[in-house]
């Protein structure tokens, strides 16, 4: 269980501080997928980084399975937004997969069968020998899925990760990652700016409001599983639901904002 | 014009222009009486007989070991340096003043020092070598490892990379586009501190033939001696960026890709 305690963080010190996340409390379930939705600038790159041990927060807390996180838990794998960036362009597709496991204690046959499986998931089998930069925006993010799988984390964490890949691509990759959920059994952090994704993904959304964030809400999902791009979204459930966030998060937005 | 058709044209040019120029000179050259500029085939025969391959061995061999020796130390020395330097910026702000003023200081000013403590043998060249070599590697490998993306540091971190892979099969890799710069950069240096070193102190090396020759008057030889000079930083040249290209095709599909 994940558990975000009253999180703050604050850029500078003093008068010119900059507050990017008010307080934050909320939880995330074992093998939960929870969506974490709000406005631009929100602050929702700075509260995954907070949750990953990446950054310290200024006040509060991220506690996972009991225990503090102070910096980047072995349980824990992140997905980033920027695929092109975080894959490593020297290595092909199979050793960036591999490369997180080297430091990890599985033996080599356990490493092998754990990166096919995950080049499988993804559905990259016959790219293993490619590099990132051979690939498309959608199957490099794909590989950095892939790479997240075969960590076996127990939480992902996951940071717009399709904001910069085409709508055709992102459905799929939507799909995918509902797949490997099921298969892998992992507990899921997505954070995304698209309504439409939140309530298509999560069985529960955190609806953040602008800066200085706060938790606006926290909604439920009913929607039934397996969820499919067109029979869900046709639902006047996902209607009402997506409606209801987007008047959530409309109505914190500061007046300037528009 | 197509895309081929035009770098057929460029290739054509790229031979075709030094063998107009070397036609010119041999024509404007024939029969010259000047004693400072003999026919070019004076020369060229000159350069026959002396460094095929008569001299070899005793000139071109040793000078180009002083050469490779140096430089390769330098790259040891100055990469290893610069992924420690990189990494801790206190580390490169306290250093970067000694390293700015090391790097200032003409090389061959250091040449009169270098005879007194090390000697006139082979390691005073390789040593004065290396020292100059050393500073465009070391500049470019602290540069590097500093610009390494943010993105890549946190995706090492939070898949706990060991800190030995991550300074060498991250940074390191990552670096290396500067890296290979800063050792561009300094393989035309140790060319000309080679030449240098060996004229002011050697008994043998092709800066001491050139040398050599002008003062017994033989200015064929020492023509020779200019143009297989010419040749080797020519050579040397392709040579290493043909390595280059091979152990950075990642970096260049990369930056293609980025583009397109």
């Amino acid at each position: 269980m994940l558990k975000v305690g009253h999180l703050g963080k604050s850029y500078g010190d003093g008068e010119d501080a900059v507050q990017a996340v008010g307080d934050l409390d909320f939880e995330v379930a074992e093998k939960e997928f929870v969506c974490i939705v709000g406005p631009s600038g929100c602050g929702k790159t700075t509260l995954l980084k907070c949750m990953s041990g990446l950054l310290a927060p200024s006040r509060g807390e991220v506690v996972l399975d009991g225990e503090r996180v102070e910096g980047p838990p072995e349980k824990m794998a992140l997905v980033f937004q920027e695929y092109s960036r975080s894959l490593f362009p020297w290595m092909s597709v199979e050793e960036n997969v591999a490369f997180p496991l080297r430091n990890r204690d599985v033996s080599g046959d356990e490493a092998d069968r754990l990166v096919e499986d995950a080049i499988e998931s993804v559905g990259l089998a016959d790219a293993n020998d490619r590099y990132p930069w051979e690939l498309s925006g959608g199957m490099q993010q794909r590989v950095a899925i892939a790479r997240a799988l075969a960590y076996q984390p127990e939480i992902l964490l996951m940071d717009e990760p399709f904001a910069s890949v085409d709508a055709q691509t992102r459905a799929d990759l939507e799909d995918l990652i509902l797949d490997v959920r099921n298969k892998y059994g992992v507990t899921i952090v997505f954070v995304t700016h698209d309504i439409d994704e939140s309530v298509y993904l999560g069985d529960r959304i955190v609806v953040l409001t602008p800066s200085p964030t706060e938790v606006q809400e926290v909604l439920d999902v009913d929607l039934p599983r397996p969820r499919d791009q067109v029979e869900t979204k046709e639902l006047p459930e996902f209607a009402h639901l997506r409606a209801h966030v987007y008047r959530s998060i409309k109505r914190k937005q500061p007046a300037e904002a528009g | 014009m197509t895309v081929a058709g035009r770098r057929w044209v460029g290739g054509g040019l790229e031979i075709a222009v030094p063998i107009l120029v070397l036609g010119a000179w041999g024509v404007l050259s024939a029969g010259s009486q000047t004693y400072y500029f003999p026919p070019l085939t004076d020369i060229l025969s000159t350069f026959a007989d002396t460094w095929l391959f008569e001299r070899v061995t005793s000139d071109a061999l040793p000078s180009l070991a002083r050469m490779g020796a140096g430089f390769l130390i330098a790259v040891v020395v100055a990469v290893s340096l610069g992924l420690l330097l990189g990494l801790s910026p206190r580390a490169k702000r306290a250093a970067s003043p000694i390293v700015e003023f090391a790097r200032a200081i003409p090389p061959p000013a250091l040449l009169p020092f270098a005879i007194l403590v090390i000697g006139v043998g082979n390691s005073m060249k390789v040593a004065i070598i290396a020292f100059v070599c050393l500073w465009p590697i070391l500049l470019n490998t602290i540069d590097g490892v500093l610009g390494v993306d943010p993105t890549l540091r946190d995706t090492s971190r939070v898949y706990g990379i060991s800190p030995r892979d991550r300074v060498l099969k991250v940074m390191f890799p990552a670096a290396a586009p500067q890296i290979f710069a800063g050792m561009r950069t300094s393989l035309s240096l140790a060319l000309i501190l080679m030449v240098i070193s060996e004229m002011v102190a050697s008994t043998n090396g092709i800066g001491y033939f050139v040398l050599q020759s002008q003062r017994s008057f033989d200015i064929p030889e020492m023509w020779s001696g200019i143009l297989l000079l010419g040749i080797l930083g020519y050579a040397l040249n392709g040579i290493f960026v043909l390595i280059e290209r091979r152990a950075l095709r990642w970096h260049r599909g990369a930056r293609a890709s980025e583009v397109s």
